[in-house]
């Protein structure tokens, strides 16, 4: 075409490209700029005049005004007591007697069980093989056809846990059938070893198995499922209720659903916290800073380990829009009793009820460093960019210095052909080789730990565990053997290449990762950003070493370990710190196994292998 | 014309009905020509109207009350043979019979239902409806433009019923092959002069029951339509008000035909909502209204009540009791109901009222449906789906075939080769598969299967579909709240629990039961599905969503033209060579001589 033909052109395009050179070499040393901007950019969402107020969004809700009058609080928590006394005698989910309450009510009934082998024993729990049975009862809205539905749910807990919930729940579900304005069915589901009760009813309601648990077909179903709302509730009485939003992989429900939580604690005076935090007014304090900068630090956390943190998280992979309630008692003084939060839920319930399509007006993306202020996506995404820019600019970099050895003549063709280019097989090889090392550590801890049992003197978890940490130190000896692969010593340009792939491997990676968990890509990018960006074989190797030990995925997660329990003030010494790391790597892959989360294929099949590439252009001389 | 007119008597029903109750009451007399004196044959020829009103109460066993109207007017007239212009019209609506002469109609059947009925828990209705709008109709077969008489049709009966029935179009218009036989006279099977549609979202209220109680002779000013309050009504569990319009014999002997009109109102009352949790109903609890009339105009007026599962009064007390019993086969069982007749005296007692009560002692448990069904989507994700029909057969060991009837919209694309059906873990071949598929924005899947069911069995019909991107415009005001896909039908003969009693365990004489007798072997029966709401991919109609489209736009046309200016060599044009240079050129070609 004339754009290329053109004399004239060519020339004005060829002083571009000297343009963007020189820029290229001004920002070289601005990396550790933008890697500040974008960490001073991320702190500052915390602050408060730099984010904006929540608000309602929904029309359906938001302007249509209900009363709550559920006056059975006592009543809920005799109920609550009877369910305990049957829990106790049958050992167990009460389900006959839950059946026999529930039909009693005016509910339509059914059970669901489930059995689930687990791929090794859950030691935090206590549990190998699951069986289980779900009740639950459908309230059917008067005059409508079963096209949608409203879910509330309740754990059924061993112990003494969660009485309190299933009481609320069945008090709430013998009020409202009474009431006549429903719009959608209501299912009250009790469910039987939370999260895998969960997941077996939800995956029977969808007639889905994507986890292959074992479990009995539903009998009836009330159509889509609009929302949903799961109860946790351990006394009496409450000093606050806290909401919990962070779903699988990260998921968040609509921001709308957290705005209603509080509309209505606001409305029947009820303490309500995010993250277990209360909101300060004193903005303009450094506590005050403080203490909105944890709030919102231990939500990217929650989000970053795309753990279900509740018993909505796993409704969200269905576009339920689904939070948790928590009821916390503390010792403070002032106390809500049953019957509040009867009405809280009730409230919740019929704004639910009244919406004309599914919650959609508000956010899905989002952080919230307290419960009346987010930051959205468009908000927070620009300190991720920051930190990618990065990445990108030494991309950029590096690809220049891979074509400045062939000089631009004025008559040439273009670029001609590298006279050093690196083969093709000096590249690859690597690549393929972490990345095996990848799926090594994504399959071979769960396949191996019977070997691995009966050869060390540790348990199913424990060999896991090991297991995949052995094989994850086992990847740092790489970079000799890759070498003895390829015939010869490496070359200058054959790194500059492995790491200009590696650069835009990585950059692609957290871009994608960022897109879908926001907060677990910045974390990742706050780790391996510095170390991708720095390496070169020129660096002193044995100190470099231990920088980019410390800053693998590995050392990631141990960190936010620790950072995790400092900002929810248990603060634990080493020792403790290793222990629990060690359980979140087993929690990681047990996750992954029950509920089909991605953090742990990600980190081993794809950012680990990554991070391998910059460890072998450590040493590839 | 036509339309307007029947605004008009629209208008003009109400007050019509008043003059109407005074002019038949006095044509009427004739109705009971013992108290006339004229000869009977005269009458019939000189009275062509006949009505009847009746309402059945059955007591569900969750506690709920069923309650059913009928209301039959049948004309002894045929307005589509003779070819007259039928303008005398008496206790038949004009304006249902100006539509039915006008569009050439042979059967129309039409219901608004809001609620499903759950047959888990109430049993079979008397009259089976689908949630929202239904309305079918068999053309006469000397209609030539069926489309054309049926559009018209839709939109004159939303006019008539204040309903949205203008919305069917052909892309939720379906010709059923077998599922839906005429019930009249006539035994028409071209399916080319049926045409089905049902409106799963219609919402019926008030407005449309108004209309409804103008058809009938006596309004809702004396009978038993005097209790048909909406404020009643439409506190329930489930409404169901229908419309069907038949062709039916006038005597035993079948020499001439009339037309029948009957409507039907059937609605279930909740325990709890209108009930205050207390077993105990009363026509007053109810319909907050008594009875203390028949309709004058009515030739029969009668309230049923069943008491079949109370022999000796153990279940329940029904007060005021009455002398009368009937029995009858409904639904292939046999049913024992006490009757008050309205036309007597002495059924509203000294209160002048009568006001029925029912008081609940006992528990019982119910006797499974022999046929029911679920439907619902399953998987998660926009992008595809599969819909699930379960059909139960809980008969204990009779297999019977059941006519499964799908109409789905063109935006679910249909993957028919994954169409399975499966009973007891085994594949189960229909014997019959009719199969329309779709047109994009023109016409809907049509899917009829003939499937054998097992006895006691669970048959799961699957079929996978993708969900179609549709245009912008497309998406309804509230894209979010998704599509609704109508219900599917399934019509089947079931085997009768009458002939299946072999054990005899109710008194009956011996020689009445070794063969178990033909018509009571099957009944027909009809059970409709819950309407599914499948949400389809939608864009994010909000202002950044329209900012990036209009910004597309103009980017693609700013873009291009500026792209265009770029690229393109411009070059000087030069005029066209005359003609006669043009031929010397073409001859200095041929002959190899350089141009000009």
């Amino acid at each position: 075409m004339g754009l290329l033909s053109d004399p004239n052109r060519r020339k004005a395009i060829t002083t571009a490209r000297i343009l963007i050179l020189n820029m290229i070499l001004v920002l070289h040393g601005d990396s550790v700029v933008c890697y500040l901007a974008g960490i001073a950019w991320f702190m500052g969402l915390a602050f408060e005049p730099f984010t904006l107020r929540t608000y309602m969004s929904e029309n359906a809700m938001g302007s249509t005004m209900v009363e709550e009058r559920f006056p059975s609080g006592e009543r809920a928590l005799a109920t609550a007591r009877e369910f305990a006394a049957h829990k106790k005698k049958v050992g167990g989910m009460p389900v006959d007697w839950l059946v026999k309450t529930m039909r009693a009510q005016g509910l339509e009934v059914f059970t669901q069980s489930f059995s689930r082998n687990l791929p090794f024993p859950d030691e935090s729990k206590e549990r190998f093989v699951v069986r289980g049975t779900n009740v639950y009862g459908i309230l059917r809205a008067p005059r409508a056809p079963r096209t949608e539905a409203l879910v509330l749910s309740a754990p059924c807990s061993p112990g003494n846990s969660n009485n309190q919930a299933v009481g609320l729940l069945l008090g709430l579900a013998q009020y409202f059938r009474s009431q006549i304005y429903w719009a959608k069915d209501i299912i009250f589901l009790v469910n039987e070893h939370d999260l895998i009760g969960v997941q077996a009813w939800l995956e029977g309601y969808h007639h889905t198995n994507i986890t292959g648990m074992g479990y009995t077909p539903l009998q009836g179903r009330a159509g889509s499922i609009q929302a949903a709302l799961s109860l946790e509730l351990n006394s009496d009485v409450v000093t606050s209720l806290d909401l919990v939003l962070e779903g699988l992989n990260g998921q968040l429900p609509n921001l709308d659903l957290a705005n209603l939580f509080h509309a209505f604690c606001q409305k029947l005076g009820i303490l309500c916290t995010i993250q277990g935090k209360l909101q300060r007014s004193d903005w303009d304090t450094v506590e005050g800073y403080t203490h909105s900068a944890q709030t919102m630090l231990l939500m990217v956390l929650k989000q970053a380990s795309g753990r279900p943190w509740g018993e909505h998280g796993l409704f969200l992979r269905y576009h339920i829009e689904a939070a948790s309630i928590r009821g916390v008692n503390s010792f403070r003084q002032y106390k809500t009793d049953a019957t509040s939060i009867g009405r809280l839920f009730e409230g919740m319930v019929r704004k639910l009820n009244n919406l004309l399509e599914r919650l959609h007006q508000s956010y899905f993306f989002y952080l919230m460093p307290s419960l009346t202020r987010f930051v959205s996506i468009g908000y927070y995404m620009p300190a991720f960019g920051l930190l990618t820019t990065i990445l990108l600019l030494r991309a950029l970099d590096l690809w220049v210095h891979l074509g400045t050895p062939t000089p631009v003549t004025e008559d040439g063709v273009g670029e001609g052909e590298s006279p050093s280019s690196p083969g093709l097989l000096s590249v690859l090889t690597p690549v393929v080789i972490s990345h095996l090392t990848g799926v090594a550590l994504y399959t071979l801890p769960v396949l191996s730990q019977e070997m691995a049992v009966e050869h060390f003197p540790v348990s199913e978890t424990e060999a896991v565990v090991l297991t995949a940490i052995a094989i994850y130190t086992a990847g740092l000896a790489l970079p000799h053997n890759t070498h003895r692969l390829i015939s010869g010593e490496g070359t200058e340009q054959g790194w500059r290449v492995l790491k200009l792939v590696a650069l835009l491997y990585l950059a692609v990676l957290l871009g994608c990762t960022a897109l879908i968990n926001f907060s677990l890509g910045f974390i990742l990018a706050v780790t391996l950003v510095p170390a991708a960006a720095c390496v070169t074989p020129h660096v002193p190797k044995a100190l470099s070493a231990v920088a980019m030990v410390l800053l693998s995925p590995g050392c990631t997660i141990l960190y936010c370990v620790f950072l995790f329990q400092e900002l929810q003030e248990v603060p634990v010494s080493l020792a403790e710190g290793w222990m629990l790391f060690l359980s979140v790597i087993s929690q990681g892959i047990l996750d992954h196994a029950l509920y089909g989360s991605l953090v742990y294929p990600l980190l081993a099949l794809l950012v680990y292998p990554c991070w391998l590439l910059f460890w072998n252009i450590l040493f590839w001389k | 014309m036509a339309t307007r007119h029947l605004f008009i008597e629209l208008q003009t029903l109400n007050r019509r009905a008043k003059l109407k109750i005074i002019f038949a009451k006095f044509q009427c007399l004739c109705i009971i020509p013992a108290l006339v004196g004229v000869d009977k044959k005269t009458c019939i020829q000189f009275c062509l109207c006949t009505f009847q009103e009746e309402m059945v109460i059955r007591p569900l066993y969750s506690g709920d009350i069923y309650a059913s109207f009928q209301f039959r007017t049948q004309w002894d007239t045929d307005f589509l043979h003779d070819g007259k212009k039928v303008s005398h019209y008496r206790l038949f609506p004009k304006s249902l019979g100006q539509v039915l002469s006008k569009f050439s109609v042979r059967e129309l059947h039409i219901s608004f239902t809001q609620g499903y009925w759950r047959t888990m828990q109430w049993g079979q209705p008397f009259i089976p409806s689908p949630p929202g709008a239904e309305l079918w109709v068999w053309f006469h077969h000397t209609v030539t433009d069926v489309d054309g008489n049926w559009k018209e049709l839709t939109n004159v009966l939303s006019g008539i019923f204040c309903a949205s029935l203008n919305f069917i179009d052909s892309t939720n218009t379906v010709e059923p092959s077998a599922s839906f036989k005429p019930l009249g006279l006539g035994n028409a099977t071209d399916h080319r002069f049926l045409r089905y549609a049902t409106l799963p979202r219609e919402i019926v209220c008030t407005e449309n029951l108004t209309p409804w109680k103008k058809l009938l002779p006596c309004g809702s000013k004396a009978g038993l339509a005097v209790l048909m309050k909406s404020e009643k009504l439409f506190h329930s569990s489930f409404h169901s008000q229908a419309v069907h319009i038949r062709p039916v014999c006038k005597d035993w002997q079948c020499t001439s035909t009339a037309w029948e009109l009957r409507q039907t109102l059937n609605v279930v009352f909740d325990l709890y909502t209108s009930g205050q949790g207390k077993k105990e109903w009363s026509l007053f609890k109810m319909f907050s209204r008594t009875l203390t009339e028949a309709c004058p105009l009515a030739s029969s007026s009668k309230i049923y009540v069943d008491v079949t599962d109370n022999p000796g009064g153990e279940l329940f007390d029904l007060s005021p009791s009455s002398p009368l019993i009937s029995t009858a086969v409904v639904l292939g069982d046999r049913r024992t109901y006490s009757v008050y007749d309205l036309t007597k005296k002495e059924t509203f007692g000294q209160l002048r009222s009568l006001n029925l009560l029912l008081r609940w002692k006992g528990e019982n448990d119910m006797l499974r449906p022999p046929l029911h069904a679920e439907r619902y989507v399953s998987g998660f994700g926009l992008q595809k789906g599969e819909i699930h029909t379960c059909l139960y057969n809980s008969h204990p060991y009779r297999a019977y075939p059941v006519l499964l009837l799908d109409s789905l919209p063109w935006y679910l694309r249909l993957y028919v080769h994954t169409l399975t059906v499966t009973s007891k873990t085994r594949e189960n071949k229909p014997s019959y598969i009719h199969y329309q598929p779709s047109k994009d924005r023109l016409r809907p899947h049509l899917l009829e299967m003939l499937v054998q069911l097992p006895p006691h069995s669970v048959t799961e019909v699957t079929v996978q579909f993708e969900r179609a991107l549709l245009k912008w415009t497309e998406y309804t005001p509230d894209p979010n709240h998704g599509f609704y896909i109508g219900s599917s039908v399934i019509s089947a003969l079931v085997p009768s629990i009458v002939a299946m009693d072999t054990n005899s365990t109710r008194d009956r004489p011996l020689f009445s039961s070794f063969f178990p007798t033909k018509e009571e072997s099957s009944y027909f029966m009809r059970v409709y599905t819950e309407p599914l709401l499948v949400n389809l991919p939608t864009p994010d109609f909000s202002m950044p969503y329209n900012v990036i489209c209009l910004t597309c736009t103009v980017v693609a046309v700013g873009y291009g033209s500026f792209y265009n200016l770029l690229t393109r060599t411009f070059q000087v044009d030069e005029p066209s060579a005359p003609l006669a240079k043009r031929l010397a050129n073409i001859i200095r070609r041929l002959r190899g001589v350089p141009l000009l």
